[in-house]
């Protein structure tokens, strides 16, 4: 792999040597006829109008964390990805070279994490995600992808699940944490194809793999909750979804519409989601929309939303509040994707006894910087993007210095990314789910 | 000399118009055609609840957080988007024109007035080209044409400001003025000025996914 650390800010520097493989493949011809072909047939009037009627007047620049954490460097505010990408092809009509095909993949897939928040900075709402997933599309029909995030985007059409988990392996899992709960309580279970059952529960890939115990929290939420609840064993229990972020629109179509179906299939109530951003994101907004269904056609309850309810309602007790000062990161994806931020402070204010507010905060948040895929371009990547959310780490140094001990972030990615940047920037804050409170403190 | 204001007077004036409402009516029906084609989403989501809620939050001088982030931005581009329309439609000397033409009028502004929102203008135009010369980003992201459009709309109201002054030459000045604000017309619909009539629309769409959609404000 050819990693080399970036010498100048200039240009991007591939690091990837799957982009460059892909990119070696192709002649200028191929790489004009796909990008015309696409702005011919997906580039509509949003397309247009956004390339169109920009000012490049700046005011996004602003709201971007890879521009502000790299001391303002020109080419990372938002408009500039743009004009590194979709306007050189526009300008030289898709005939480009392959440098800068795999410039532009560079920039759409590593230094940008589609989190929409130049969008709310923007005087028009130009969508620069939207027009940074179609940089994506095009290098996804070119064949040149980070090979990490690829791999994902392979498993997931291989076995309809992220990490590459077997069938046997997830029943396995799903009954190793019964077992493990039945030792607190003799009488959970965790139900199985359970058909009619008021709630379809669907978590990520990385959960059986890393991160089993937020499924065990999550049976003794239902438990205690006595929520009737199901999980599936066949494909679709894996709500999560990288092809959304490669470009393979056709794949998160399949993606979604398996998860649906399974849930469908059960006559399920509702689907109810584990802590994870960008598979609301899929969801919810995006492979809804590609299978032709305005709003999904079975209620989608994001976990947040489902923990406010269930305090709302007092079907979980608390016993003992949270004791250690917490403060929150809003993940883009619930807050500008559904905003849940209040949801999820009421949840916070009713578990913790000292609640410190980051800023700025709810849809002004910034990014994990591990969203959109970003995190999932892997190892090559790391440095760049701890180095280019600065602005993160500024902001969970105050909120520790204003006492904050606890960072509770409700989404798999930005733990991810969180992470990162916490032992990067030696930040003495340690990460919890909201389920890891919840847990804590609900009366069992 | 009066051959060439006799053209800028009659057949350039009603050319420009005509290109000018025409561009926008064809750039309009041809951008709702091909949303409608490929972008259904956007009648899809639409709302017209939203789509207000947004418009008025960026319409209102700092009215969101990024107008307040960059406050002498903000005022600049208020004023000058104020003194760019209200000029033109309410300056004494275009009602007259009208009046003899058509035989209607309305309100007008007063010479003073007229003057010193041409000369706001102007000055809101030389703040753009140097803020695109000297803030590194803005200047990264602008093209040739991005500095010419600000020659573009600077030029009638130069050109008006030193007729109305009588200053030498105003004669010229007059025809200047008149050949330039009908080339500007002419070319709003087919430059990125077309802002002017696609910014309700991506405002609105924008507006409407945030709200309806993702429950969350876009300002």
């Amino acid at each position: 792999m050819a990693i080399a650390e970036p010498k100048s800010n200039d240009k991007p520097i591939v690091l990837d040597d799957a982009i460059i493989e892909g990119a070696e493949k192709l002649s200028e011809e191929d790489i004009a006829r796909v990008i015309n072909d696409m702005i011919k047939t997906e580039g509509g009037a949003r397309f247009k109008a956004y390339l169109n009627t920009c000012m490049s007047c700046g005011y996004c620049s602003e709201a971007c964390h890879f521009y502000l954490s790299n001391d303002k460097e020109p080419r990372f505010a938002p408009a500039a990805k743009v004009k590194q990408t979709l306007g050189e092809f526009t300008k030289k009509k898709g005939r480009v070279s392959r440098e800068t095909l795999m410039q532009a993949c560079e920039i759409a897939f590593t230094e940008c994490n589609l989190c929409r928040r130049c969008m709310m900075y923007c005087p028009f709402g130009i969508d620069i995600a939207f027009l940074m997933l179609f940089v994506r599309r095009v290098c996804h029909k070119l064949g040149v992808v980070p090979r990490y995030i690829q791999d994902t985007a392979h498993s997931h059409s291989a076995t309809m699940n992220q990490m590459w988990v077997q069938e046997d392996e997830w029943i396995d899992t799903l009954q190793w944490q019964e077992d493990e709960a039945k030792d607190e309580f003799p009488d959970l279970r965790i139900p199985i194809e359970k058909e009619g059952a008021d709630v379809y529960y669907s978590v990520i890939g990385p959960e059986p793999k890393f991160r089993a115990q937020l499924i065990y929290q999550a049976a003794v939420l239902m438990h205690v909750a006595k929520i009737d609840w199901t999980m599936t064993s066949s494909p679709g229990w894996d709500n999560s979804d990288m092809c959304m972020y490669t470009g393979d629109l056709e794949m998160t179509a399949r993606l979604k519409k398996v998860h649906f179906e399974s849930a469908l299939r059960l006559r399920n109530k509702r689907i109810v989601m584990g802590e994870c951003g960008h598979a609301f994101r899929s969801v919810y907004d995006v492979g809804n929309r590609f299978l032709g269904w305005k709003m999904p056609p079975i209620e989608v309850v994001h976990a947040v939303a489902f923990y406010d309810e269930l305090l709302r309602e007092n079907r979980i007790k608390i016993a003992q509040k949270f004791d250690r000062p917490v403060t929150f990161h809003d993940p883009c994806n619930i807050v500008r994707g559904q905003g849940l931020h209040e949801k999820a402070r009421n949840v916070i204010r009713q578990t913790c006894e000292t609640f410190i507010e980051m800023e700025p905060n709810r849809e002004h948040n910034f990014c994990c910087s591990a969203g959109g895929g970003v995190i999932n371009c892997g190892p090559p990547y790391k440095n760049k993007r701890v180095e280019s959310n600065r602005v993160k780490a500024d902001q969970l140094i105050a909120a520790r210095e204003k006492g904050a001990e606890i960072l509770i972030a409700p989404c798999h990615n930005c733990h991810g990314g969180l992470e990162d940047i916490i032992h990067h920037y030696k930040i003495d804050i340690e990460i919890k789910f909201l389920i890891d409170i919840l847990f804590d403190c609900m009366e069992k | 000399m009066y051959d060439i204001y006799a053209l800028a007077r009659g057949p350039f004036a009603w050319g420009a118009f005509i290109i000018f409402f025409g561009g926008i009516i064809y750039r309009l029906v041809t951008t709702v055609m091909e949303a409608r084609k490929k972008d259904h989403v956007v009648f899809d989501y639409f709302s017209p609840y939203y789509a207000m809620r947004s418009m008025l939050h960026w319409i209102v001088p700092f009215g969101s957080t990024s107008m307040r982030r960059q406050p002498v931005l903000t005022i600049v581009t208020f004023a000058f988007h104020i003194c760019l329309i209200g000029v033109p439609l309410f300056l004494f000397a275009h009602v007259i024109l009208v009046k003899e033409s058509f035989d209607i009028s309305w309100w007008t502004l007063s010479g003073m007035a007229a003057q010193v929102m041409s000369l706001i203008v102007i000055l809101s135009c030389v703040y753009f080209f140097i803020r695109r010369l000297v803030q590194p980003d803005v200047r990264y992201l602008s093209a040739t044409t991005d500095y010419l459009m600000i020659l573009l709309v600077a030029a009638p109201f130069i050109t008006g400001f030193w007729a109305a002054r009588a200053w030498a030459g105003f004669e010229v000045a007059t025809l200047l003025h008149m050949l330039s604000g009908e080339l500007l017309l002419a070319l709003i619909p087919f430059t990125k000025l077309s802002h002017m009539f696609f910014f309700p629309l991506t405002r609105a769409y924008a507006g409407s996914e945030f709200g309806a959609v993702r429950h969350a404000k876009d300002w």
